[in-house]
């Protein structure tokens, strides 16, 4: 009999083709490789200078993302993209993908999408898997049960060639979240709660596993939410153990087994969840009922705090350079804050769970004047599943923007920017000194406050628009 | 690669915790295929101003600060997102190491995979970095030390693998692709 294991011990374990010793690391395998236009092409070129193929093409998926215009008429109307570079990007993807065999959800593909929404929407992230991408909001995937992380170019790299990584093996850190959320509370509200408790740099070395009531409660777009902003507290990975959530989430879904091979597959996951009385090296609890509708007010995203509450003090010199950026005051509120910029999307808050969410604020209302509001589906099947429910239509009767699936203005690559000086509220997980542009000043924010504040013109508590 | 076994410069400070990769190269830059040339791009919101011009009280652009190649920054640093851009940047600008009391997990794998130093000190080595920029240090992998001017070495801690790969010039994939069997097996053993 095993001593009792972590979901995520099962999970290491069962991938290690070599264990680590105190001289080398695990070699640890890989069983999906996600790759994107941003941080694959040097990594091809290192395969084509060592004379090196993709050993594994059929588990690697490549999509377009980060660099991809989001305007109908780039994508669809024969005008050209217009950031060169990021046409070139994309093409050397297309040609990287045709030259190796890897099977890439191209710029008009009818799956594209931001690469953390479309792995668990096509059902080819599971339970249980190893999941790796040159992102860090990989992190998204462990939502479903999978060990997934970011790496970067070099490690991309070291997974075409081998399907393996060198990996020294991380400590684990158990987020235990009971009570029920209050109305107007999210799960990304949750979540910046949970940063703001234990800091950017609380998870570093460690892999988080969300457990307890509050999560098990969660759906499946809830806990990727959770999972997803693991990494803004430092963590290379979350995890969520499957459940029957899980398993009704992937069931039908166009990647997931069918037939013998999913009965097959629910047995396996069905022992992934952490054996009782399975140690941890540490140990956090959440009440989330205390949890409140939160934004951030700094430059990383621990530095948040209850909408409601006021700018806190402090004598650290980096955190008055960080106000001064933001042109926020120490001990004023940032309430009624008057915005510019109101985003909706991200792979943190882009799925459809997120616009339904941030609709039923705006139906019937406007995005106020001089706001310019921007709706930017997760993926093209969100998008259509959206217009299928006539989200669009909402958003457009608002005066919000409705644009076609990709990262956009969560980091402004593709020229989606957040003018110099400008707020913006944006459901994104970074608000970096000029993630969203130089000098944009980014509040964090769920998509509820995102469209009550985008209504009112200024930031405002969700619960003020409620019914 | 080329192995690496000392390093000696002066440093240069940025004394903020959290400095995150958007800040060591911003995404804009990232619209690239090739890891060259990402040097004059390195921190380029704090280093240039909205006209391009740099700006003279930024650390890296004050006279005293040409030619070092270490880093002194503060806890957590390269936090953020997984773009090993921010390394290649650090290095095409001439950094060699960083110094600070915590690096973000991933800018630490990017940088031991390109030979730029994530070197750990205690609290206090760094308050004494930080506060006196421009001190003469030297950095020991063979033997994983860190010295000050005044003579005085402290150890840090590095992953023994790494440094064996840095102080030889071994490279990682090198060592994986002789894996080819095991992973073979593996794979034969899980189908």
């Amino acid at each position: 009999m095993h001593p009792a294991r972590t979901m995520f011990e099962k999970v290491w374990r069962s991938h290690e083709v070599l264990a680590e010793t105190a001289d080398a690391p695990a070699v640890l395998y890989i069983d999906l490789h996600l790759i994107h236009e941003v941080t694959s092409p040097q990594a091809f070129t290192l395969l084509r200078q060592r004379g090196l193929r993709v050993r594994r093409p059929d588990l690697t998926l490549a999509t377009m993302d980060h660099s991809t215009p989001t305007r109908t008429e780039q994508l669809f109307g024969g005008a050209p993209i217009a950031i060169e570079s990021a046409a070139r990007q994309i093409r050397e993807l297309e040609n990287n993908c045709q030259q190796s065999g890897v099977e890439l959800f191209g710029l008009r593909h009818s799956r594209r999408g931001i690469v953390h929404i479309i792995g668990p929407e096509l059902g080819i992230t599971q339970p249980g898997k190893t999941v790796v991408c040159g992102d860090s909001h990989t992190s998204t995937h462990g939502a479903l049960g999978a060990l997934a992380f970011g790496i970067g170019t070099t490690e991309v790299a070291h997974v075409l060639a081998t399907q393996c990584l060198l990996q020294r093996k991380p400590r684990t850190l158990a987020i235990e979240v009971s009570g029920s959320l209050r109305p107007g509370v999210t799960a990304k509200d949750l979540i910046l709660g949970i940063i703001g408790r234990i800091g950017v740099a609380g998870g570093t070395g460690h892999v988080i596993e969300y457990r307890g009531g509050t999560i098990r409660g969660f759906d499946m777009d809830q806990r990727l939410t959770v999972c997803n902003m693991s990494i803004e507290a430092g963590a290379r990975a979350g995890m969520i153990a499957p459940d029957d959530t899980t398993f009704s989430y992937l069931a039908g879904r166009a990647r997931a087994p069918q037939g013998e091979d999913w009965e097959r597959a629910l047995e396996r996951w069905r022992e992934l969840p952490s054996d009782a009385g399975a140690q941890f090296d540490r140990e956090v609890h959440i009440d989330a009922t205390a949890i409140e509708p939160m934004i951030t007010y700094g430059t990383n995203p621990g530095m948040v705090m209850p909408i409601s509450a006021a700018i806190p003090r402090s004598d650290d010199a980096a955190f008055a350079k960080s106000l001064a950026y933001m042109g926020l005051e120490a001990g004023a509120p940032i309430r009624d804050k008057p915005v510019s910029v109101v985003f909706l999307g991200s792979c943190t808050n882009g799925r459809i769970s997120d616009l339904r969410s941030a609709a039923a604020v705006m139906r019937g209302r406007k995005v106020a004047q001089g706001v310019q509001m921007l709706v930017i589906p997760g993926s093209q099947q969100v998008k259509a599943d959206a217009e299928a429910e006539g989200l669009d239509r909402i958003f457009k009767d608002a005066g919000a923007q409705w644009r076609e699936s990709g990262c956009s203005m969560c980091l402004g690559m593709n020229g989606d920017l957040v003018p110099s000086g400008e707020y913006s509220v944006s459901t994104s997980n970074r608000n970096f000194e000029g993630r969203q542009g130089a000098g944009a000043r980014t509040l964090l924010a769920s998509p509820l406050t995102a469209a009550a504040s985008a209504v009112r013109g200024r930031v405002t508590d969700p619960r003020e628009l409620l019914p | 690669m080329s192995g690496i076994a000392n390093l000696r410069s002066r440093t240069v400070v940025l004394p903020a915790s959290n400095i995150d990769t958007d800040q060591i190269i911003p995404a804009r830059f990232l619209t690239t295929t090739t890891r060259e040339g990402l040097g004059r791009n390195l921190f380029a919101d704090w280093r240039y101003d909205s006209a391009g011009q740099p700006r003279p009280d930024f650390a890296l652009n004050r006279p005293e600060a040409q030619g070092c190649r270490i880093l002194v920054a503060g806890r957590n640093f390269g936090c953020g997102s997984s773009r090993e851009h921010a390394a290649w940047a650090l290095l095409d600008h001439g950094i060699q190491a960083v110094i600070s009391t915590e690096f973000a997990d991933i800018f630490r794998t990017n940088s031991l995979k390109n030979g730029l130093l994530p070197i750990v000190v205690s609290e206090a080595v760094s308050r004494r970095l930080l506060d006196h920029p421009g001190l003469e240090v030297s950095i020991d992998l063979q033997a994983t030390t860190l010295t000050l001017a005044h003579g005085e070495a402290v150890q840090f801690p590095m992953e023994a693998f790494a440094r064996y790969c840095l102080l030889n010039g071994i490279d990682e994939l090198g060592f994986l692709l002789e894996q080819r069997e095991r992973i073979a097996a593996y794979e034969s053993r899980s189908a």
